[in-house]
């Protein structure tokens, strides 16, 4: 080590949050952008013109519910109301699947909520046949998309009826019908995956494009620089999400480097539009998605979105936030709760009314609580509902080759000697 | 044709065939590969269908599984197989897992070609053999051509094929069979009955090896440029080796291998990777396990040392004539 009198003493900066277990959390001196000020560029604009709008933030719903501004989406009640009951079933599948962890009834489970208004408006602004490559917390996609929720539980209990043969963790869903990419436990990985599928749809001619999701925290991983840079080159018919809800598990988002700079503007170094999104806003979300979805589809290449949420619960059933965060951050969360505005929005224009709130949340809570009874017909993980045992080898490869017959001739044996059931 | 027209040739004979296939990498476009073997190909084919990538092993890769998923069939070069390395996560944790963890809803059907093995005097980073890493993974096939006819026909089997695959080209013997003997003049592929290569559509089924040479008096185990200096070090040597060439190790010919030392009741292996945990160790244990009352003497490994490939020492490392003729003597006297 070298020391020089003259120099003051060089200094690692680690960041830290601003708030722990015991502060009380106060965002009064967050920047938060009045809904409806910022500029809504067209489909045609450059990368360019997005450049201010990747430090703003697009807001649609003003304080009293009201949307205002360029990027409202003017959407029909039908439409609003049907982005709600999506989120409250999402909200509602998430609570009833939390508690069946709980119960021992699987192994694992990851909610979404306070993030609702991402995944379940956005499907709304794609096509059904555009294809998704999520990463594990927008299960909104698949319930937005009428995705059967029993078909999802039995995915989760790792049952029988699991079209995914037990071989997963709970939440790592995978449907090529409901054009819902396979979830990978890697993070990241998704990224360059969504833009070679894009690439690929542009290659053939086709019309469909492909949107993308990761979290702030993943955004570290050097797969989110390939898939920028790739994006970027073909010019590639993608959307890539940036959840930026705060928290990658334990670590506050100035980990991935979100004290210097946004997620959005990451955007501008790549050539690609940026935007720069409030997350619990459904109509900003839709509206964001939208002009994003007519750029890939009009050859006007990627675009970047950055949503700005709130990790309202713990990573996964595996986490206590208490033991890293003020438990006051959620309620002190200024954006809000996405479902609380879309709902008072309705409620403002005449659209709607608690009464008929209420009804939506009790079937929502029927319709889950019907599919768990149906989805528990064919177990749950750990009672000997699984799938036959040999099914452990099926899928390696197209085609068993010998070594894996061998393995699973030698399985087959060992269990029947031992008298263990291997159907 | 040499190794290189070969490869050139099956690429050239599927895209024609097959408007799904793509092939993509660093410098593979316009100029036609840092070794020519897409030399021709964009101008034939067009740019979205070959063309060049951003220096970027992972990007690469992790397009080309997201292309294999919306059923093209891509074939992406890695310019060297010590380059492979940033691209092991999409290939371990993504390509070779998506039928798998999808139960076969998605699959990626992709071939990544890449250049590997020493002998050119490469140094650290232009000699490596890691195939290794690659057999250890599940859901990963692993091919190795020795020969212009083979690299051909096994490239468009594994093209065709389903499944990942890594396929190796063992760039010293591009231009020509390697005897080991770096300071002969170097020899080239038309002097040699592999060399000639047809021109239109054939295939080498992936898995089932090659007897090189028969013999009676033991079984040589090899892949690559090490099937040459095998074959000239038994000539040399006049000993009555029967010459296993795997082409492909993993799924691997086990039959061949098997009735092979079985027959000869000796079996010595033979490859460029270092020897810890190298795909020779699999080898050797599964000789072991299924011929153990046939051998007559422990089995042999010959292989790179576990250092990295030096620059000015690569022929005392490589694995020649000398190494291997000791060896041979060795398990003829066990």
């Amino acid at each position: 080590m070298s020391s020089r009198p003259n120099l003051p003493p060089l200094r690692l900066h680690v960041p830290e949050p601003s708030f722990r277990p015991g502060d009380d959390a106060d965002f009064s001196a967050f920047d938060i952008p009045a809904a409806g000020a910022a500029p809504r560029p067209a489909v045609e604009a450059t990368p360019h013109d997005f450049r201010d709008l990747s430090y703003s933030l697009v807001r649609v719903l003003d304080d009293d519910g009201r949307a205002v501004g360029p990027w409202d989406p003017k959407l029909s009640p039908d439409t609003v109301r049907a982005i709600l009951k999506a989120m409250a079933l999402t909200r509602a599948f998430d609570e009833r699947m939390y508690r069946a962890q709980r119960q021992g009834k699987t192994s694992f489970y990851m909610k979404c909520t306070g993030e609702e208004a991402i995944a379940c408006a956005q499907a709304f602004a794609l096509h059904r046949d555009d294809m998704c490559f999520p990463s594990y917390r927008q299960q909104g996609l698949l319930i937005a998309r009428d995705w059967p929720l029993v078909d999802m539980m039995n995915q989760i209990y790792s049952n029988k009826g699991d079209r995914l043969q037990g071989k997963q963790l709970p939440i790592m869903y995978s449907t090529k019908e409901g054009s819902f990419f396979s979830i990978s436990g890697n993070l990241a990985t998704q990224l360059p995956q969504a833009v070679g599928w894009a690439m690929a749809s542009a290659i053939k001619g086709d019309t469909r494009i492909a949107a993308t999701w990761c979290g702030e925290g993943s955004t570290a991983e050097g797969d989110f620089h390939s898939a920028m840079t790739f994006a970027t080159v073909y010019k590639a018919p993608v959307i890539l999400n940036v959840v930026n809800n705060q928290w990658a598990i334990s670590s506050f988002s100035g980990f991935a480097g979100g004290e210097a700079t946004t997620f959005a503007a990451r955007a501008i170094g790549y050539g690609i539009a940026g935007l720069r999104v409030d997350g619990n806003d459904a109509l900003a979300v839709y509206a964001a998605t939208e002009r994003a979805a007519e750029r890939a589809r009009t050859n006007q290449g990627p675009t970047l979105i950055e949503f700005f949420t709130y990790r309202a619960e713990g990573h996964s059933t595996s986490d206590d936030p208490s033991a890293y965060r003020s438990a006051q951050e959620r309620e002190k969360w200024p954006l809000g709760d996405p479902i609380s505005r879309l709902k008072q929005h309705l409620v403002t224009i005449g659209e709607w009314d608690d009464e008929r709130h209420a009804a939506m949340d009790l079937d929502c809570a029927n319709a889950v609580k019907a599919a768990q009874k149906e989805a528990e017909k064919n177990g749950i993980l750990g009672h000997g509902m699984h799938q036959p045992m040999s099914t452990m080898f099926e899928g390696v490869f197209e085609t068993l080759p010998w070594h894996l017959e061998e393995q699973r001739q030698e399985m087959l044996a060992e269990a029947r000697a031992a008298g263990i059931e291997t159907t | 044709m040499n190794m290189i027209q070969a490869i050139n040739s099956a690429l050239d004979v599927l895209m024609d065939r097959d408007p799904n296939i793509v092939v993509m990498g660093e410098d593979v476009g316009y100029f036609g590969g840092v070794f020519r073997a897409t030399a021709g190909l964009q101008s034939k084919y067009g740019k979205t269908r070959v063309f060049d990538t951003p220096i970027s092993e992972l990007g690469i890769i992790g397009v080309a599984v997201g292309m294999g998923a919306y059923g093209l069939r891509p074939v992406p070069e890695i310019q060297f197989a010590d380059y492979i390395y940033p691209a092991l996560d999409q290939l371990v944790s993504e390509a070779a897992r998506l039928r798998y963890r999808s139960a076969g809803d998605f699959t990626a059907p992709i071939t990544v070609r890449s250049p590997f093995g020493g002998g050119i005097f490469g140094g650290q980073t232009h000699s490596q053999s890691p195939e290794g890493i690659f057999t250890h993974v599940s859901g990963l096939k692993t091919v190795i051509p020795s020969t212009p006819y083979d690299a051909k026909g096994l490239l468009i089997a594994a093209i065709e094929d389903n499944d990942p695959v890594i396929f190796f080209e063992p760039k010293r013997i591009y231009n020509g069979p390697f005897s080991g003997h770096y300071d002969r003049p170097a020899q080239n592929w038309s002097q040699h009955p592999a060399g000639e290569v047809p021109d239109g559509y054939y295939r080498i089924d992936l898995g089932k090896a090659q007897v090189v040479r028969p013999g009676e008096a033991l079984t040589v185990l090899a892949y690559g440029t090490m099937v040459h200096v095998c074959a000239g070090v038994i000539e040399e040597q006049g000993i009555d080796a029967e010459l296993i060439d795997l082409r492909t190790l993993l799924p691997l010919d086990i039959e061949t291998i098997e009735a092979s030392v079985k027959k000869t009741g000796r079996c010595m292996i033979v490859h460029e990777a270092t020897r810890t945990s190298g795909f020779g160790a699999e080898l050797s244990a599964l000789v072991q396990e299924r011929c153990f009352y046939h051998l007559e003497a422990p089995i042999e490994r010959v292989t790179g040392y576990d250092t990295p490939y030096p620059h000015s020492l690569e022929w005392a490392y490589f694995p020649g004539p000398v190494r291997i003729g000791e060896a041979l003597k060795k398990i003829m006297k066990d």
